[in-house]
């Protein structure tokens, strides 16, 4: 019934407070028109959301958020020291890191938070859907780095959205 | 005090923004160049973007978020250009530096 009128509550959650933060304000008007914009925008786009966004584990996400955060901020300073020192002593490099994500927007997190790390971009998704391909602006040993990214990025993310 | 704490943050932010400046003219090729603004725009702009909300928040006691999506919607951006740009470069196969591992078969 409710799955009905409000067919993907994550979404109407995230309408609603993106909402209130462009109108910097939380008066009572606001919040209405708010959540009126918030229960409709995905009821007439929800023909183009096919798959349902569940979230499974909602604190293991703020943990995986926070992780994220303070990788940024490591990764920075380490990709800061590379790019101030003498360019030529980099060892750019592509590497394949299998995945075993399979929902498309786990898929997708996970690609995006590759790319927001410093030190690593995606540049594409095989198409049989089962490796990554990154390029790393230094490698020291391959098996390192995407040891790192299963254990920090998708392991967090296969918990939470299976 | 207050204003010590938001100076550092704006440095930090202009010292992070000028680092990916400057890797994105030094770098040899275009996939490391790829690195400079990416790195640019997560540290750097956030910092300077936290300065403001702190800023905002404390002068007209009124709490500015604005910032918050500032940040979250360069996140969402940020990487998908990154990523349509290194898969472009990939298709029309751009000049790779020379000493670049390519996969690791």
């Amino acid at each position: 019934m409710l799955r009905k009128y409000i067919p993907h509550p994550m979404l109407t959650i995230a309408l609603w407070i993106i909402w209130l933060l462009l109108n910097n304000s939380l008066s009572a008007g606001q919040m209405i028109l708010g959540a009126v914009l918030a229960v409709f925008i995905p009821w007439f786009t929800s023909g183009f959301w096919e798959e349902k966004i569940t979230v499974y584990r909602p604190w293991s996400f703020v943990k995986f958020l926070l992780t994220v955060l303070y990788q940024i901020v490591v990764a920075n300073i380490h990709v800061a020291k590379l790019i101030l020192s003498s360019s030529d002593k980099l060892q750019p490099g592509f590497i394949e890191v299998p995945i075993e994500l399979t929902s498309p927007l786990a898929v997708s997190i996970l690609a995006n938070t590759i790319s927001l790390t410093p030190g690593t971009v995606t540049c594409d998704l095989s198409d049989d859907k089962t490796h990554l391909l990154i390029h790393a602006l230094h490698i020291e040993d391959a098996q390192t780095t995407i040891d790192e990214i299963k254990q920090l990025f998708e392991k967090p993310l296969q918990e939470i959205f299976h | 005090m207050f204003e010590i704490i938001l100076s550092i943050l704006v440095l930090l932010g202009g010292f992070f923004t000028l680092v990916g400046s400057i890797g994105l003219f030094k770098l040899p090729d275009f996939y490391m160049r790829l690195h400079g603004p990416t790195k640019a725009s997560t540290l750097g702009v956030g910092a300077v973007l936290l300065a403001s909300a702190i800023h905002f928040s404390f002068k007209t006691n009124e709490i500015s978020l604005h910032e918050i999506l500032v940040t979250l919607f360069l996140f969402i951006t940020a990487p998908v250009s990154a990523h349509l740009m290194a898969k472009a470069a990939l298709h029309i196969k751009v000049k790779q530096e020379k000493r670049t591992i390519n996969k690791s078969d």
